[in-house]
């Protein structure tokens, strides 16, 4: 019986929409206020979706306290109150909410046993969120 | 395909055990929620039905018809309720919110397929704003 568990988890991070490739004009006309010299904050929720077998000894996909962990490891302690910008993984990449979600999936693969990751949703603000699912072939 | 979710709230008691195990494992596998005397949440549900809006009410399902569905066939059993002692399908399965999600769909399936249109599509269960429990009908 496959079944889905997720889990939301909060971060703070800053960052600024600023890419190398682009003019100072196109860079503004692109991101707008994004692009603003110094930067600026968000407070992240980061949404973790697990899909597996509900075990049937215990009712559950996945443990919890395992889960935790894999995210507060390999996300949490990379991502809360740092700047994105200066991370290797948006050395090449724009730290937009779309690669970030690219990047905690990234992150997380393979991480959530026996279960499997199935989405990573982050949103950067109440009205603003992204999801990811794999590469979909 | 539209899919239409209708949100709704319950509040139960409950407590993790499996009576197959000895006290110790149920302790180490399942920590504080198998404190026998039970704790409880304040659990929301949100139930998906997909189909194809209808050309003359331009509706997938009756909102009210789904409310009165959600009512009928499970909050009435769950709301107010040790889910443990008082609902019989957790007399057998562990109320995890998994085991919730699931067991919400299967009270759901029957009235919301044999209406016609739409299909039952998800059921995801919260069991506080920052943990929940899904199942799509797989198998």
């Amino acid at each position: 019986m496959k079944g889905y568990f997720g889990r939301r988890y909060m971060m703070s991070a800053s960052h600024r929409l600023h890419s190398d490739t682009l003019t100072e004009e196109e860079n503004r006309a692109a991101y707008g206020k994004c692009n603003n010299p110094h930067g600026h904050g968000h407070n992240y929720v980061i949404e973790v979706l697990a899909a597996g077998a509900v075990d049937p000894e215990t009712g559950m996909v996945v443990d919890l306290v395992a889960m935790d962990e894999a995210v507060r490891t390999r996300v949490l302690n990379r991502f809360d109150h740092v700047n994105l910008n200066l991370d290797p993984m948006f050395a090449e990449v724009v730290p937009t909410t779309e690669n970030l979600c690219k990047a905690v999936y990234k992150l997380l693969e393979g991480s959530i046993k026996p279960a499997r990751l199935s989405q990573v949703r982050v949103e950067e603000t109440e009205n603003n969120f992204f999801e990811y699912r794999g590469e979909e072939s | 395909m539209v899919f239409l979710t209708r949100r709704a709230t319950f509040s139960a008691s409950h407590f993790y055990w499996n009576d197959a195990w000895s006290a110790e494992k149920n302790q180490q596998v399942f920590g504080r929620c198998a404190n026998r005397n039970g704790h409880g949440h304040n659990y929301t549900l949100e139930v998906t039905v997909a189909g194809q809006p209808d050309p003359v009410t331009g509706f997938v399902v009756d909102l009210k018809w789904l409310k009165d569905v959600m009512e009928r066939d499970v909050l009435s059993a769950y709301d107010h309720r040790h889910l443990n002692l008082e609902v019989a399908e957790f007399k057998v399965k562990i109320p995890t919110t998994e085991n919730i999600a699931i067991a919400t769909w299967r009270r759901l399936e029957p009235s919301v397929n044999a209406a016609g249109g739409a299909k039952l599509s998800r059921v995801r269960v919260y069991e506080t704003p920052e943990i929940f429990a899904e199942y799509r009908g797989e198998a």
